[in-house]
């Protein structure tokens, strides 16, 4: 069975070695300063007990004041898993830093989320759209996109 | 003389015989040889993570099997468990083993179809898929009695399956499961040696462990590779953990290892089913709930090991009766990150085989 980690051991952790980069924790959720994303990304995946090696999917969420992008992240050698969450306050001009570094099966899971939900991954290598054509205007997945 | 070359830009697609769908292939050539690729996809885009945020949890059903429509029965599985798992509703026992023979069937005919095409695309012209089809079409005949459906089955329901199985099914049933080992025996006799088959797809396209997980690949493209990651056994769902089976796994990460580790888990299937039908209960198929409902307001995360790698479903819920969002975790999509890697420095003919050796279904990567 994979062990769902608890989202405040992990915050304490973290809010040591990288001190305000936790805004909340929540059952098996860490919700981290887009800022410190790279580093606390980076910390997660190297971390000997830690070792998060596989990123299983990268989606958003349009919250009306935020976007919360939702990072699920899971060990294949210790089989436990844990999620990561940024948000992106406002509606236009977002950007967000890129993890394609750490783990490339973001590479078009980060285009999906511009493509439909605007939100632009900086330092990925390909940032373009991957399902609607180019020339398209808006963010289908926006809930103002009607 | 020196004759002047230049690398030219191909098209294969979004049409043609080998995409499996419409699926566009920008390929840069010198020559024969493929020096740079670029998938082109959204060719079936039909939106309909946007389309369910205003339906239901229960109307969202069909929808889910026509994501990856050969084997829609695992798409269902994978959201109902995640509604379930947002609402907190239980299955009754009967129900949760009528789900796995039919993700099980599900995985044997997905793989049938994945395997028959890849040898298609091997040169293996029609002789081989015309075999497999043969087995599909019985188990296409399974699925017509329990749903009135041969593609799009709709048969899972929140809580359980739309309805118990017809007296003549488990029979039927026994009847086919008995004669597919054999009938596996008999793809492997024609194909498992021959030597041009190895020759095309042995060392051709070559994913390594780490990259394949690096690009979170799933299903037989990561076991492929020599990980042994099966979410039937890394985390277990519905009645999984009663059953023994085995994890195929490859050593090369090459074509070859991931035919045949398709072909090992059709093995591992019959020996589900078997499983399965002994130990299935009588009682009840479904834990009766309204058809319209209100998860409490939170999120939730259901997934399955569906034939092509993890299928997961991430829903939100604001409270009322439809998904605040609704995110597909599609398996083929994220198993095309690797394609480049792949593809590079092999010629045109060896790209067809690396492509059809990672079977994706086009209504699943484009949704």
């Amino acid at each position: 069975m994979t062990v769902a980690l608890s989202g405040k051991e992990i915050a304490a952790r973290l809010a040591k070695q990288f001190p305000g980069s936790i805004i909340e924790a929540t059952g098996n959720t860490i919700l981290v300063k887009a800022d410190s994303l790279p580093e606390v990304a980076a910390f997660l995946k190297n971390a000997p007990d830690l070792s998060f090696d596989y990123l299983v999917s990268l989606t958003a969420v349009d919250y009306w004041d935020y976007f919360e992008v939702v990072y699920r992240l899971t060990s294949i050698p210790r089989n436990h898993s844990l999620v990561l969450k940024v948000r992106c306050q406002g509606r236009a001009n977002l950007h967000l830093p890129s993890v394609t570094g750490l783990w490339r099966g973001a590479d078009f899971q980060e285009r999906e989320v511009y493509d439909l939900f605007g939100i632009a991954f900086d330092g990925h290598p390909n940032m373009k759209r991957i399902f609607m054509w180019e020339g398209f205007q808006g963010h289908p997945l926006r809930r103002d996109y009607l | 003389m020196v004759l002047k070359a230049e690398p030219f830009v191909v098209n294969l697609g979004p049409v043609h015989p080998s995409t499996h769908g419409v699926f566009r292939l920008r390929a840069t050539l010198d020559g024969e040889v493929v020096v740079n690729i670029e998938p082109v996809i959204g060719y079936l885009h039909r939106g309909i993570e946007k389309l369910a945020e205003g339906r239901t949890y229960t109307q969202n059903i069909p929808f889910t099997d026509r994501l990856d429509y050969l084997a829609s029965m695992s798409n269902n599985l994978a959201y109902c468990l995640a509604v379930e798992k947002l609402a907190g509703i239980t299955v009754p026992e009967r129900g949760d083993y009528l789900r796995v023979i039919m993700a099980e069937l599900q995985r044997l005919a997905s793989h049938l179809i994945a395997v028959g095409a890849f040898l298609n695309d091997c040169g293996a012209f029609m002789t081989p898929i015309l075999y497999m089809l043969r087995e599909r079409e019985k188990i296409l005949d399974h699925f017509e009695m329990v749903s009135g459906q041969r593609l799009t089955y709709a048969y899972m329901r929140i809580g359980g399956v739309s309805q118990d199985i017809p007296e003549e099914f488990l029979p039927a049933l026994g009847k086919f499961v008995a004669g597919m080992p054999g009938y596996i025996d008999e793809y492997d006799g024609l194909i498992k040696e021959n030597e041009i088959f190895l020759a095309r797809t042995k060392g051709v396209g070559i994913l390594p462990k780490d990259l394949a997980i690096n690009i979170s690949a799933s299903g037989p493209v990561l076991r492929a590779s020599g990980v042994k990651w099966d979410i039937r056994k890394a985390d277990p769902y519905s009645v999984y953990d009663r059953f023994e089976f085995d994890i195929p796994t490859g050593t090369a990460g090459d074509c070859y290892d991931r035919y045949r580790v398709r072909v090992e888990e059709m093995r591992q299937s019959v020996r589900i089913l078997q499983q399965a039908m002994a130990q299935i209960p009588k009682g009840k198929v479904r834990t009766e709930i309204p058809l319209t409902f209100r998860p409490p307001v939170g999120e939730a995360y259901g997934h399955v090991e569906a034939p092509k790698g993890e299928l997961g479903f991430y829903l939100v819920s604001d409270g009322s009766i439809a998904p605040y969002r609704f995110h597909c975790r599609a398996p083929s999509l994220i198993n095309l990150t690797a394609l480049r890697d792949m593809m590079i420095g092999w010629k045109v003919a060896d790209a067809i085989i690396i492509f059809g050796s990672i079977d994706i279904c086009m209504g699943e990567v484009d949704r």
